[in-house]
């Protein structure tokens, strides 16, 4: 296996008139944490959104360019988009629990891919839950709403739910921006933890979160890539003005 | 200061508690006079029987005509409100989300239909009847009720579909979704109650509703066998009864009013407790 898993050719996308990214080229190392960093609006998310084609529920977004993921370019019009999709698991910038009980949340991507049997299933929602840490939490209530949990422990149920289809990478836009500190610290944790199995790509304009969690951070702005490399590149010898600005405010 | 902002906060407070008690005291008072006035002439007959000869004079039979009628105007035009409806609140949020004007100038227009009273509707039916030379039918009765109730589906529904965020949909999509699983398995699902409350609101106002049906449904004492049948209606029997001066008749009027309060009641029920189960689980 190659040490680069998501390669980025190229990449643009346009909405109307107006470039969100512009001329995307870059590779994402296997099992290691990259972080986007960037100021709000700079396309970190829709960068993010590229790489499991939630795009294509934009209509309004014109794509175009190559994203390999283990070397398959996924904008392949005879690419299976669920199985694109089931590679990857997302966090959002708010947790969206599905409309239903905790145990279904976990298994709903389980059945997408066919699994019926209650043993496994059952076995799946207790690993993964306990994976994301909230098994203890939560063992005894699986079959309430999922809506019934405070938000911190929602985001890491959206993180059990987002492992239990298997994906090699984990893919979370601001992940801990709508939580506290503690319940934020609980996420960063578990993420350091991951990454011995998992890639992840996390999206976050937090300096202190970047630094916390990189093995190689990506630093964009207005839609394009400004610097890349390991933190202690960018935090200790930043080479473009904005890159130093952005360092200077966040500090 | 701080005393006059506590006094302003219980002024408020009482305003809320006295208008909030007044119609919950209104509701009990009409259910009490139509109680009151009607349950003496409430009897299986009252039912189960078709108007027998000499009904409206005070004679025996029942209703029953009337009854039936009713379920089967507001059913048949449920049934096609939400056939056209659904697609329309969901193309809505959906699909045409890229037209924000259009979509705004549709629901501008929708609000209009929904204030238009239903004599107008009636009007233009049975415009539309004598144009098909048509004559009053359960059919007529069920195309200008689903014309009047169709916009107000539309809205009730939308206005719960625009609460539902992007977020959740993506949530489903990044796990491997397909659109129909997502459609139904998320998105119908976090709209459920809304759904239905649109729908209540939808079949309320087609049962309830007389003067859309005066013209086109017609009125007759036997239950329709086909589409072409004019139909009665509960509030026809209602209204033509408590024109009668003959006491008996008026009182039946009351009876056939908490038939019809009890239908609409038992519908809410009904639906409300079928959809306890999927409410728990929304956002």
């Amino acid at each position: 296996m190659s040490d680069t898993i998501v390669t980025i050719k190229g990449l643009n996308v346009n909405a109307g008139n107006s470039p969100i990214l512009k001329n995307i080229n870059l590779e994402i190392p296997r099992n290691k944490i990259t972080v986007l960093l960037g100021p709000s609006g700079c396309g970190k998310t829709t960068l993010l959104k590229c790489l499991n084609r939630l795009t294509d529920l934009y209509p309004q977004l014109q794509v175009s360019g190559e994203v390999l993921i283990d070397g398959e370019d996924i904008f392949h019009p005879k690419q299976d988009i669920i199985q694109v999709r089931q590679k990857m698991g997302l966090l959002s910038q708010k947790p969206f629990p599905l409309p239903m009980s905790i145990y279904k949340n976990i298994t709903y991507g389980l059945k997408i891919k066919g699994i019926k049997d209650k043993k496994q299933l059952q076995a799946s929602v207790e690993r993964n839950l306990r994976d994301a840490g909230l098994w203890d939490e939560v063992k005894d209530r699986l079959h309430t709403p999922a809506t019934r949990l405070s938000i911190g422990q929602q985001q890491r149920l959206c993180l059990a739910r987002g492992l239990a289809v298997g994906p090699e990478i984990i893919l979370a836009d601001e992940p801990t921006s709508a939580l506290d500190p503690i319940s934020s610290r609980k996420i960063e944790e578990k993420f350091l933890g991951l990454k011995n199995d998992y890639t992840l790509i996390v999206v976050t304009h937090i300096l202190r979160q970047a630094q916390r969690l990189a093995d190689h951070i990506v630093f964009m702005y207005f839609g394009e890539v400004v610097e890349q490399g390991a933190p202690n590149e960018i935090f200790g010898n930043p080479q473009s003005d904005i890159l130093k600005e952005y360092l200077r405010s966040g500090h | 200061m701080k005393n006059k902002k506590r006094l302003e906060e219980q002024i408020f407070l009482w305003i809320m508690r006295v208008v909030t008690g007044s119609i919950i005291l209104v509701f009990f008072l009409i259910l009490l006079v139509i109680v009151q006035k009607g349950w003496r002439a409430l009897s299986w007959d009252m039912v189960s029987q078709e108007p027998q000869g000499g009904f409206y004079f005070g004679k025996g039979g029942g209703i029953l005509n009337a009854i039936v009628g009713s379920l089967y105007l507001a059913f048949g035009s449920a049934f096609l409100a939400v056939l056209i409806g659904l697609p329309v609140a969901l193309g809505m949020n959906v699909h045409w989300l890229r037209n924000k004007r259009w979509v705004n100038i549709l629901r501008f227009l929708l609000d209009a239909l929904w204030g238009v009273p239903s004599i107008v509707f009636g009007a233009f039916g049975f415009a539309l009847m004598t144009y098909f030379h048509w004559r009053a039918s359960l059919l007529a009765g069920i195309i200008t009720v689903t014309l009047f109730i169709v916009p107000i589906f539309i809205r009730a529904l939308d206005e719960v579909l625009r609460t539902i965020p992007q977020g959740l949909l993506e949530a489903s999509y990044s796990l491997g979704a397909t659109r129909t699983r997502t459609a139904f398995g998320v998105f119908f699902r976090q709209a459920l109650p809304g759904f239905i409350t649109a729908l209540i609101l939808a079949f309320g106002r087609g049962i309830g509703d007389a003067a859309s049906v005066l013209f086109t449904a017609g009125y007759t004492d036997h239950i329709p066998q086909t589409l072409q049948d004019p139909t009665a209606t509960l509030p026809l029997a209602i209204f033509f009864q408590l024109s009668s001066s003959i006491p008996e008749v008026k009182e039946r009027a009351y009876a056939a009013a908490m038939i019809l309060t009890g239908i609409i009641l038992a519908i809410s029920v009904l639906s409300r407790l079928a959809t306890r189960k999927f409410k728990k689980n929304i956002l």
